[in-house]
């Protein structure tokens, strides 16, 4: 399981998102991961590290080839802490919902007085 | 049937939007009326807020005190920058987990909807280091997340 906070930290470079978004389709290599981007393979490794450190892609080791691929663990560990936050933040919204309904019906209460 | 989004914007911001089918003036009251904020802004369940200070004016205070009724709370500070009743609220907050988290500066907007009301906030980070803490420990109340698109990620 990752770390959260890694996990979040990892995901706050554009970089890094791309690469996760290219990951997404399927195994790459570094060479591979590095062709669409301005910058050097060794900044490739380097993000690599992160995301790995972070839990969201693990490696594997082909001669002497090491493709990266998504970490599912990792990813589902984000998407299922997203949706704990979201739940939160819709209760408070549905209880203002009902708050906003109350208000409506005293509004009216005292129009008919 | 879900209401509300919340996407990431750049590398800062958080945007959450949702729609009330109750006019812009109740969505503003509701917003900046301590009675009226602490029956909703509670996060999970059995949470409650005992102090609840929101002074509506520029330069006025907030401060909201959470409890779980079971020895557990943290509040947050803040302070008004600009309000427009009933459409716009400008405010900057942070959390006390208790060391005090960097400043969010918050725009909350009500744009009448049909017969309702858009909610559009925009918060504002200092950095993308923050944003990613602040979505890690779902902090603020544990609101920071729905819809995280993640840009482009699956």
């Amino acid at each position: 399981m990752p770390n959260l906070n890694a996990a979040f930290s990892a995901l706050s470079d554009p970089t890094r998102r791309a690469i996760l978004a290219r990951l997404a389709t399927g195994e790459a290599t570094v060479l591979e991961l590095a062709a669409p981007f301005a910058i050097t393979q060794p900044a490739i490794s380097r993000h690599l590290k992160v995301l790995e450190g972070a839990g969201l892609i693990v490696r594997r080791i082909d001669g002497t080839r090491r493709p990266c691929r998504l970490a599912k663990g990792g990813i589902e560990a984000i998407y299922q802490w997203l949706a704990t936050l979201r739940d939160a933040l819709s209760r408070n919204y549905d209880r203002l919902d009902e708050v906003l309904a109350a208000m409506n019906r005293e509004k009216e209460r005292n129009g008919h007085e | 049937m879900s209401k509300m989004t919340l996407v990431t914007e750049g590398d800062k911001h958080i945007v959450v939007t949702r729609h009330f089918d109750a006019p812009p003036e109740g969505l503003y009251r509701a917003h900046t009326e301590p009675e009226l904020i602490r029956k909703w802004m509670l996060g999970p369940e059995g949470w409650t807020m005992p102090v609840c200070i929101s002074e509506a004016h520029p330069g006025g205070k907030i401060r909201y005190e959470w409890s779980n009724g079971k020895g557990a709370g943290f509040h947050l500070t803040g302070e008004y920058l600009e309000l427009e009743p009933y459409s716009r609220i400008v405010h900057v907050e942070r959390m006390h987990l208790p060391e005090p988290t960097p400043d969010n500066h918050v725009e909350t907007r009500f744009d009448p909807d049909g017969a309702g009301t858009l909610m559009t906030m925009r918060m504002t980070l200092p950095d993308a280091e923050t944003r990613a803490h602040m979505l890690a420990t779902g902090m603020e109340h544990g609101m920071e997340a729905s819809y995280v698109r993640l840009e482009g990620l699956l």
